[in-house]
């Protein structure tokens, strides 16, 4: 399977290609560089893997929760990739693919993803790894304040994501006893995003590009302003 | 050549397909005026989430209206600025990577770039040189345009846009958001002689517009009348014709300072019909033609991006692989084509 995966939901910058079993990505941590960065990396994989656009079976993106611009333009770069070729699309959450990050990198089977989502709150999500070794979610993914949060049963829990940077002390007090270890400097990184991206194809899961749509979580973005007239009628 | 364009930097998602030869061959456009008209005015954050559900869809509309496929398209055009910066960054991304995808060559373009040209797709497009107001809800200005890429911003408001001003003093008077044009139509009601607004700046010389003050003024006038819809009405007028008067001037002055015989107007309050009116009847006095783009391409459209792409493209400027967005752009750092 020949599948290529762009992130551009936080501070990170990543895109990777599988061809059959081989594995070639890029990862820059470049805050507000993504426009720069996304295509050229993309045009250098497919450059090294001697292929075109036209020869992808699928695209994949990360679907957010993140920055909302952030998984705007990984969103587009998917959408126009995918539209231009008629290629299914897998829209992957970037906090399953921090959890994918641990389970493979740490011996990790338990992993709780955190994305910081300013304004006081967390993205957040617990994961625990299947048999084949991958992220699997539990339960659902949500917005909350850190001091809100839906605990896990049991320990053995890894955290992961910036939001365990930012809420530390309250994440991890809550957390006692059944934390294991903790990294907030965590970033997603599509290279990780590749086998979830292809377990999800394999479960029918792709759409087409028109729906490769983010995933904010947060949905409340504005404020509705209460009816009342600039100038009252008499 | 055969060039889509793809524009997105406000409330409007807009698509076309334009041809060297042909012409302007097909376009689409979505409007999110409803969506934010509940909260009185548009919200950044819900604009970029209806540009990412709307923009694809609308370029499968716009090559399936002209019965066009990839392998016709020779490269695609994209508004990179100004604009709402999220708003940009979805026709952007979109345009941009489907230009990589296809392998053609891809340009970001200036939003006014595609005002001021927008003339150029109408049967009898005015030559080169001429003076351009460009008046909307986010910008006025004037500006010589001496030839593609060639602009000299003469002068533009030091506050609120024409537009904006309009919009704003429909909202004091409670006629809604955007209530610009419903503004425009209830003027047609009021009495010319009733009220009287200041002319802003006319009495100094030099172009810049200041429309701010004119809602304040407004708001006192309806607060010393007897706020009935007679009055509601009679200040519409009068609002109107203060503006319109104040554009009128600015577009005289501009035409015999730099000697030009050509005036055109484009953007959003180009569409009001009394301005329209006053114009053509003062560049009659000066032996000038004015034009005009048709009304909907006096909004924000694909059809300016596409053509003003083509040209662009045509003369060989072509962007690398980044997705150019730029909220903040003068016009006259544009390169001549």
């Amino acid at each position: 399977m020949k599948l290529l995966a762009v992130d551009t939901a936080t501070e990170a910058c990543s895109a990777a290609l599988l061809i059959d079993d081989d594995v070639i990505a890029r990862y820059q941590v470049a805050p507000r560089e993504h426009t720069q960065l996304i295509l050229p990396m993309c045009d250098a994989l497919l450059s090294e893997a001697g292929i075109t656009t036209a020869q992808l079976d699928a695209v994949a993106f990360g679907r957010g929760p993140g920055s909302f611009t952030g998984v705007r333009i990984a969103a587009g770069v998917a959408q126009g990739i995918a539209f231009a070729h008629d290629l299914p699309v897998l829209c992957i959450s970037t906090l399953a693919v921090l959890a994918q990050q641990v389970v493979a990198n740490k011996n990790a089977t338990k992993v709780l993803a955190c994305i910081d989502a300013r304004m006081q709150e967390i993205y957040w999500a617990a994961y625990e790894s299947d048999e084949q070794g991958m992220a699997s979610l539990v339960g659902k993914e949500m917005v909350v304040p850190p001091a809100n949060v839906q605990l896990p049963r049991g320990q053995g829990w890894h955290g992961a994501g910036s939001g365990w940077q930012s809420y530390t002390d309250i994440l991890v007090q809550r957390m006692q006893g059944q934390l294991v270890a903790w990294d907030g400097a965590l970033l997603p990184d599509a290279r990780y995003m590749l086998r979830l991206a292809q377990q999800a194809y394999t479960r029918g899961e792709a759409v087409t590009a028109d729906r490769a749509q983010p995933i904010y979580l947060r949905d409340k973005v504005a404020n509705k302003p209460a009816k009342k007239p600039a100038l009252s009628k008499h | 050549m055969l060039v889509l364009g793809v524009e997105s930097s406000c409330d409007e998602t807009g698509v076309a397909l334009v041809d060297a030869h042909q012409g302007l061959i097909a376009h689409e456009l979505y409007s999110q005026v409803e969506l934010h008209a509940e909260y009185g005015g548009v919200v950044p954050e819900l604009a970029s989430r209806d540009h990412i559900r709307k923009t694809l869809p609308l370029i499968r509309q716009t090559l399936a209206d002209a019965g066009k496929q990839a392998t016709d398209i020779s490269g695609i055009s994209y508004t990179a600025g100004p604009g709402l910066m999220g708003a940009l960054l979805v026709g952007a991304s979109i345009a941009r990577s489907l230009a990589w995808a296809w392998q053609v060559p891809a340009i970001g373009i200036h939003h006014m770039e595609g005002h001021l040209l927008a003339p150029m797709l109408e049967d009898s497009p005015p030559e080169f040189p001429f003076i351009a107001l460009l008046v909307s809800g986010g910008h006025s200005m004037l500006v010589q345009v001496s030839g593609v890429g060639q602009y000299q911003i003469l002068g533009e408001s030091l506050d609120d846009a024409a537009g904006e001003a309009f919009d704003k003093t429909a909202k004091l008077l409670d006629l809604g958001y955007p209530g610009g044009p419903a503004l425009a139509k209830l003027a047609t009601q009021g009495n010319a002689d009733a009220y009287h607004f200041p002319r802003p700046m006319t009495d100094r010389p030099g172009l810049d517009f200041s429309f701010s003050g004119l809602k304040t003024f407004a708001l006192n006038t309806w607060q010393n009348s007897p706020q009935n819809e007679q009055a509601r009405a009679d200040i519409a007028r009068a609002f109107q014709d203060a503006v319109v008067d104040t554009l009128a001037i600015k577009c005289r002055r501009a035409l015999q300072q730099t000697n030009l015989r050509r005036l055109i107007v484009a953007g959003g309050v180009g569409a009001n019909l009394h301005l329209r009116q006053k114009l053509k009847d003062d560049c009659k006095k000066l032996n000038a033609e004015v034009y005009y783009p048709r009304p909907e391409f006096c909004t924000d459209n694909g059809a300016m991006i596409a053509y003003a792409g083509m040209l662009r493209l045509q003369a060989g400027q072509v962007d690398d692989l980044a997705i150019r967005t730029r909220a903040r752009w003068s016009l006259e750092e544009l390169e001549v084509v």
